[in-house]
């Protein structure tokens, strides 16, 4: 172990650009990420996960943005283990009608202000599983939604850029109020 | 032991069956074949239902014959199979709440997916109006002095799928864990009816996400044994390469997940790194990091260009170099050693039993891998090893996983080196009349299976049952006498799939 964490002071930082992604979009979305973070939340933004049916391809991922080329806890986000500590609901699935219940309880047990996204193509309407007779048919149907990010599932970078879209018009919000 | 073509030639035969055979037999030969399992000569691989069918799927233990057994039961009643072979209880409950047929004799009679919440019973059917009041599930009991319970779920603490575990623990140790599941159900069944083969090939890819090249492959086998396609070469070859990556980056994340429920986190984020970098190349390559929507009925949907291949070529050389390094972290940090070496053990007689597929078989002893038999192209033609222990612990499974790391890595390179030019792709023409067949293909997980009758150029029926069916039971099996602090290592070193087996 020594030697592995020896190797990486000389290695350098693990997030060095990878071929097929434009690192400069990405530092962009950090800076403005962060600086709109802090106007609203001060450092941290919070997120409650909840996987409301979906395939486990959106949870793939969110889990992808706390990897070291994403690393999405230096912005202050950060994924939290209770709706009772959460600014923002991250809700994937078409909402299968088992998870109804749990994702109403779960909307109600956040404390407000709070934010819900509905993340990836069946958490809009329902994608491909709209029309079942187990499916409600998109987040919104259950507990209003602030912003959708689309994708089947969303890369990781999409998704970042939907956390800096909420932060946003969350900001601009607050401004006019 | 009398095989399964002694079987046949008592039973009614169906034509236009592919590949294996399929046999029509009365309610004797279906109470022989229960028999049978329960013996373990055969092993169950699915066990599914119609309006007023059932179906079995076994594989001989041996010589890894497969068949599908069938029994109509007009008066929707069938002997049981899980009254004398455990194994099948989650299907029959399953099969009463979907299409209303009742086994005789269950153990269990509890409804599974059906948590009374659709509105209607039955729903693959003859639906009838939803029960006006909701009973409230019983979990089964567990006796004894200074018992608690702890309910967890659907909506966990991590970033997971839902579900409900409830565990019984006398003091830190736990007495029973029974799973709830069913909270993921969207229909897929259903929505696969009267739909065209394009269309249900997007709804197999998305019945378990880190399982969408398994499932696209394994549904689109199935179509082409339907349909009798021959596939091009090419595309035969280039299938087998995204299912490596998709086994190569499943593993490394779990390998690394693992490790960090132990709170171990410096090789997850090593893993991480890796998976990040499979992930990377596949889109590159394939135009989606999950490579959904690439294989499709008739071939592929996409081709891998020079760009696409370097890409892949260096993320598999790249985790060649560092991979050894997170072996030999792995197997010299004592602390972490503790935590999995001896936990969760899974006996090789329940897995042999469950026909657990995948990591979990394979770490208690249990061989099988669909690649290597019943097999198919192109792994024929290809060297790997199917790496199995014993021991059945954690620390077991996280071996298997490494050891399929080495495996994937050397069947990628063996597919980049020699792969066949030529077209991608044959049209899917419609048949004409019914025609059925099924498929099964190895997935990171375990062995996906997939049974199809397409009529008309519509899915009549596809039946889709995910490994998860045969290891989720297994972790109620492993956790006991376990702390309730190991189950989270416990339910990562298993992975199951919540939403492969709700559908």
């Amino acid at each position: 172990m020594r030697k592995l964490l020896f190797q990486s002071f000389f290695r350098g930082p693990l997030t060095e650009p990878a071929p097929a992604l434009d690192e400069t979009a990405v530092e962009e979305l950090a800076a403005a990420l962060k600086r709109a973070a802090r106007r609203r939340l001060g450092r941290s933004l919070s997120i409650r996960e909840i996987d409301a049916g979906s395939c486990n391809g959106c949870e793939l991922e969110i889990h992808a943005l706390s990897n070291a080329y994403y690393d999405v806890e230096r912005f202050g986000i950060r994924f939290v283990a209770s709706p009772r500590h959460a600014d923002v609901l991250m809700v994937t699935g078409p909402v299968t009608k088992n998870m109804r219940d749990a994702l109403e309880r779960t909307y109600h047990a956040t404390p407000d202000p709070k934010w819900v996204i509905a993340l990836g193509d069946c958490a809009r309407d329902g994608g491909c599983f709209a029309g079942s007779y187990a499916v409600v048919g998109g987040v919104s149907q259950v507990v209003p939604v602030d912003l959708h990010i689309p994708g089947c599932p969303p890369p990781p970078v999409t998704i970042l850029q939907g956390l800096l879209a909420l932060l946003d018009r969350t900001a601009k919000t607050a401004a006019s109020t | 032991m009398p095989s399964l073509i002694d079987l046949m030639l008592e039973g009614r035969k169906i034509r236009q069956h592919s590949p294996w055979p399929r046999i029509v037999v009365d309610a004797h030969l279906w109470k022989y074949a229960a028999g049978e399992l329960a013996q373990g000569g055969w092993s169950l691989l699915g066990l599914w239902g119609e309006p007023t069918t059932v179906h079995m799927a076994v594989i001989d233990r041996d010589t890894a014959e497969v068949a599908v057994i069938s029994l109509d039961c007009p008066s929707r009643v069938y002997p049981s199979v899980s009254q004398h072979h455990p194994p099948a209880i989650r299907l029959e409950r399953t099969i009463n709440d979907l299409f209303g047929l009742t086994a005789e004799d269950l153990p269990d009679a509890r409804p599974w997916l059906d948590h009374n919440r659709w509105g209607v019973r039955f729903p693959l059917s003859d639906r009838i109006d939803a029960l006006s009041t909701t009973a409230p599930y019983r979990f089964l009991a567990a006796e004894g002095d200074g018992m608690h319970q702890i309910a967890v779920g659907p909506v966990h603490a991590g970033i997971i799928e839902p579900g409900h575990f409830r565990f019984t623990a006398s003091g830190e140790t736990v007495v029973r864990l029974e799973q709830r599941l069913g909270y993921t159900h969207k229909g897929i069944e259903a929505l696969m009816r009267g739909t065209s083969v394009e269309r249900g090939a997007e709804l197999a890819g998305r019945v378990s996400g880190d399982s969408t090249v398994a499932y696209a492959y394994a549904f689109s086998r199935a179509a082409e044994a339907v349909l009798q396609l021959a596939v091009p070469e090419r595309a035969v070859w280039l299938r087998a390469l995204l299912a490596e990556l998709e086994r190569l980056a499943n593993h490394l994340g779990d390998i690394g997940a693992i490790c960090n429920d132990a709170s171990f986190g410096l090789m997850q984020a090593h893993c991480n790194v890796l998976r990040e970098d499979v992930l990377r190349a596949s889109n590159i390559a394939f135009g989606h990091r999950l490579m959904r929507d690439v294989i499709v009925p008739g071939g592929l949907g996409r081709d891998l260009d020079e760009k696409g291949r370097a890409s892949i070529r260096a993320a598999l050389d790249n985790i060649h170099i560092r991979f050894p390094a997170l072996i030999e972290l792995y197997d010299n940090t004592a602390s972490l050693q503790d935590r999995t070496v001896g936990t969760g053990i899974v006996t090789s007689a329940l897995a042999r039993q469950y026909a657990a597929g995948g990591y979990v078989g394979r770490a208690s002893g249990r061989t099988f891998d669909a690649r290597r038999a019943p097999g198919y192209a192109p792994y024929h033609d290809l060297r790997f090893e199917v790496p199995v222990l014993d021991e059945g612990d954690v620390n077991a499974r996280v071996w298997i996983r490494i050891r399929e790391v080495e495996q994937s890595l050397s069947l990628a390179n063996q597919v980049l080196d020699r792969l066949p030019g030529g077209p991608l792709r044959v049209p899917v023409a419609a048949e004409a009349g019914p025609r059925e067949g099924m498929a099964l293909v190895e997935g990171f997980r375990g062995d996906v299976m997939v049974w199809l009758r397409l009529d008309g150029g519509r899915i009549d029926r596809c039946y889709l049952r995910d490994p998860s069916w045969f290891q989720w039971p297994l972790l109620e099996a492993a956790i006991e006498d376990n702390i309730v602090a190991d189950f989270p290592l416990c339910n990562k070193s298993f992975n199951c799939s919540y939403s492969g087996q709700d559908l």
